[in-house]
Parts: structure tokens; sequence; C-alpha cells
């Protein structure tokens, strides 16, 4: 008899996500995954899990589920306020589950999104490579779809040696905190010059409001509108994870998992990797972000100091 | 037709463009060319082939190639000095044993709501749109914006029709729709502001089972 884990709210928007979908983006297929690949990566290591490994992403409102069976968890990302049996859970730490407890989140205290991670993972099949569900295209992790009440999902077998992990936890320090407004470091371009020098100072002083209309596809920010320096065409290529585009409007949209695999639109900037994370816990209609230019040297170094981190958490 | 060209893009026709901490454009222009774009897709092969480490993956578009790679194994001047490498050599493009894929259509009716708007945009008859749209061959120049949907060209200039001012919320699988001078069809049903014209079931994105 597989484990699982009873849906018994499914929160406002939960899905299961891994660290994306590689390797078909030319055939139109999205990379998808956890829009905090820094929260979800912690939450595996902590559980002795592959960092890659699927684990639930929790939107704003949490699900309430019953584990079928006993197994260790970690809950990382936004403060979902999350309870065991109606006791608070301390998140950034493995803790043990029982069988037939429920765990139970609440709405969001700071961020935007949560990660569960369950020893073992979870058995959903692998479609294209990934367990990471593409919503728009219905397909992947748990039947293409958000979870519902009802859902019953299996987990991965049980990792003999759980009690290794038991305890593991994220010293505070190293604990990220989402703000209401924070600064995002991005490398400016590829296409910068096709904007006015005027248009590049106002997107790096400019306190953008993250729409509330901003989704898994994209960041979408209020503010000053930026002006191209004249008006071109802008033939359709590739786009990055964190690249901001910038349509005819003028307000800047920045791509994330669900990002369409090529865009029509110049790009002031991408965001890096290591801070891709802030912008996924950007809360829309309240949190505020702000641009600062960033070379790609230091991107690398802050993304190998996060790696190294991981590393340190997964081998403790 | 498969006629054989020598494509060598001079050394200042090419930019490598820095697509954030991981990843690189290689951009041979702001154009829509078949040739070229066949030298896009003759170059993503080569490097598919060559094995470089920390490659992740590229993504092809009409004149340039997204080059997607771990930063902390390789990085974008290693990847731009492959890329310098293999442009040392002129390709030799062939459209040769390139298939052909028919794809049958349901024109107009319930089927085709924008086929008079499309005509009468054009100053036609919806039976001179359907023969001059059914009568070319298309080039898939990149497949983007949905899984499988491939961007087609060239419409023959007689029957380009503008974007809908607004979007329809969701063009049903299989449509076939105009935008500008550009036509594709769309495997799943997805909000477009595209002129359509809809397909029989002839998918072009099937999940393996």
């Amino acid at each position: 008899m597989t484990a699982s884990l009873e849906v018994i709210e499914p929160g406002l928007l939960t899905t299961v996500q891994d660290t994306g979908r590689r390797g078909y983006q030319r055939f139109g297929v999205p990379v998808s995954g956890a829009m905090d690949p820094l929260a979800l990566r912690l939450a595996n290591a902590l559980v002795g899990n592959d960092l890659g490994e699927a684990a639930l992403e929790m939107t704003i409102g949490g699900p309430s589920l019953r584990f079928q069976d006993e197994r260790v968890v970690a809950v990382t990302g936004a403060d979902l306020d999350p309870k065991l049996n109606g006791q608070s859970v301390p998140m950034w730490e493995a803790v043990l589950v029982r069988r037939g407890a429920v765990l139970h989140f609440g709405w969001r205290r700071s961020g935007c999104r949560a990660y569960l991670a369950v020893a073992g993972g979870f058995d959903v099949p692998i479609i294209l490579g990934s367990k990471s569900t593409y919503l728009r295209g219905g397909f992947g992790g748990w039947k293409g779809r958000a979870l519902q009440a009802g859902d019953v999902l299996p987990l991965g077998a049980a990792i003999s040696d759980f009690g290794r992990h038991l305890g593991k936890c994220l010293s505070h320090e190293h604990v990220p905190k989402y703000e209401e407004a924070m600064v995002v470091r991005a490398v400016l371009g590829p296409q910068d010059d096709w904007f006015t020098p005027e248009a590049v100072s106002t997107f790096l002083r400019t306190r953008y409001l993250v729409s509330a209309s901003s989704d898994r596809m994209g960041c979408r920010l209020e503010g000053r509108p930026l002006t191209l320096g004249d008006r071109r065409e802008f033939v359709s290529d590739g786009v990055a994870l964190g690249s901001v585009q910038v349509p005819a409007g003028g307000q800047p949209i920045i791509l994330m998992a669900d990002r369409q695999t090529v865009g029509g639109y110049p790009k002031i900037a991408t965001v890096i990797s290591a801070d891709i994370s802030l912008v996924a816990q950007s809360f829309p209609g309240v949190t505020h972000l702000e641009f600062v230019a960033c070379t790609v040297e230091k991107a690398r170094q802050v993304l190998a100091t996060q790696q190294g981190l991981i590393e340190r958490v997964r081998s403790m | 037709m498969g006629v054989r060209a020598r494509w060598a893009p001079s050394s200042n026709s090419v930019r490598f463009l820095t697509l954030g901490d991981n990843a690189l454009t290689v951009e041979f222009g702001q154009v829509v060319d078949d040739a070229i774009n066949q030298g896009v897709h003759e170059l993503a092969r080569r490097l598919m082939a060559g094995g470089i480490a920390g490659l992740l993956e590229l993504v092809p578009a009409y004149s340039s190639l997204a080059v997607h790679f771990d930063p902390l194994v390789t990085s974008h001047q290693t990847i731009a000095a492959v890329v310098a490498q293999e442009l040392v050599t002129p390709f030799v493009l062939s459209e040769e044993g390139r298939p052909v894929i028919e794809i049958p259509m349901i024109y107009g009716g319930e089927f085709g709501p924008d086929l008079e708007f499309v005509a009468s945009y054009n100053g036609l008859s919806p039976e001179e749109v359907i023969r001059l749209h059914s009568g070319s061959t298309y080039r898939v120049f990149m497949i983007g914006f949905a899984p499988g949907f491939p961007y087609l060209g060239p419409l023959p200039l007689q029957i380009v029709a503008p974007r809908l001012p607004a979007p329809r919320d969701a063009v049903p699988a299989g449509s076939v729709g105009i935008a500008g001078s550009q036509t594709g069809i769309y495997p799943l049903s997805i909000a477009g502001g595209v002129a359509s014209h809809r397909t029989l079931p002839a998918t072009t994105f099937r999940l393996a089972a």
C-alpha cells in the first residue's frame, strides 16, 4: 500500500513543482517549476531528498493536509502559519509528522509562496522529464492542475534513515526575510540600448508596485512607463527566467516560471538567478520592488554562495 | 526545393548578447529571413551534438539562438568562444529532405469565424483567401508561445490581416490564425488575438503516452 497525503482543503493555489522541465523550450514547453527555487531546494536539503525532488508549492492561502503515513517534512518559503494538529510548526526545519496528523496552512503573514517537502518526495508521473505542473498546458505534476479537496497524493518510497535528518534546521541568520519592499539585482540588457538613457535611469530609480494581476507567468509591475529610443518592431527571440520585458504600455513584466519560451518585446534587464526567490515572494498588490544594476560576475558569486549554503544543509 | 546555399555570417553581423547571468543570445540580426533562420537551426544542431559542459538547452528563434547554461559550470565567454569556433567554417544549408506536413483544413463558418474579415480586409472573396492560404508551403521558423505552436511564414501578402483589437478568451485548439504577415496553429486552447480559421483534428503537440 503506497504512502499518501490526503487533501482536506486545497488552499488558494497549491501545485506540485520540482526544479522545472528542462530541454523542451525549443518545442514551446515552458520550464515551469517552483517559483522560488531557493526555498524549494532548501526544503529538500532539510529532509534528505534530491534537491530537485517535487514538493508542494502553496500560494498565499495554504491547504489542509492529512498524512496517511508517518513522514519527515520541512516547510520553507512564505510564512503561512503552519500548524500540526493545531500546534505551530517551526519552519526551515525537518520535523516528524505522525500518521493521521493534519498539517494546516493559513494565510500568508510574509512572502507569497511556501513549500512543503516530504522525505521521499511525491510519486506523480514524470512528464517530459519533470514532475512540475504546467497549468496552462494542463499537464505535469498532479494531473496537470492545482490540488482539489479529496485528492490523495501518492508519496515516494520512504527514506530508510529519515531519523538522521530529523531536527536539521537552517540557522536564523540564513533564513530569507521577505519584506514589503525589496531590492532585486539585475543584469542590464540585452535590449537596454533600445531605451532612452532616461528610461534606463527611471528603471533603476523607480519603486514598482507588484500588480495584483501577477501570476506564475510573470510579475507585472506598475510605475512610471519606460520609453523606447525609437519605435522599432521587435522580432521575437529567446527569454530567460527573470527577464524584464517591456511591452507597448511601458510597464515592465518580470518573466517567471510559466513564462512563454520566446518573447516579442524588448528586454531591458534580467533579474539575477539568486534574486528570483525575492520576486517569487512578492505579494501581488502589496510588495514593492526596486532594481539595482549588477554584473554577471557578481551575480555568479552570489549564486555560488547560495549553492554553498544548500550543500552545507544537505550534508548536515 | 533543395537549393544548397552557403551561409557565412560575417563576424560583424553576429552579436553575443548577455541574457542575464545564465543565458547567452547569439543574434544574427533582427529580421525574418529564411537563410538566417536555417543557419540558426543548423547552429543549434551543431551545439547540441557538441556536448558542451553546463549547457542546459538551446532555443532557436527567427534570427537568434538563446543558449541556456549553468553559470556555476560554464560562462558566457566559454559559450561564445565555442559558437565563434562553429561559425568559422561556412555552413552549407539545404532544405533537401525536410518533411512537408499537410494539414487538412476547414475554412469559414463556425470553424473559421474570421474568414470573411480577412477577405473583406483584403478586397478578396473568401474563396480567393482559401485558395491563397492553402496554396502555399510555409516554413516553420520556430516553435514558441505555447507547446507545439509553430511560427509559420511567409504568408501571401494578399491575405495579411491585423491582430484583433482585443484577444479572444479562448481560441479553440487546432485553430489556424493570421497575425500581420505570420500564420500559426494553436495547439492548445489559449487566449489569442489573431483572426482564425480552423483545422480538422491534426495536433502539433502530443505528449507521449
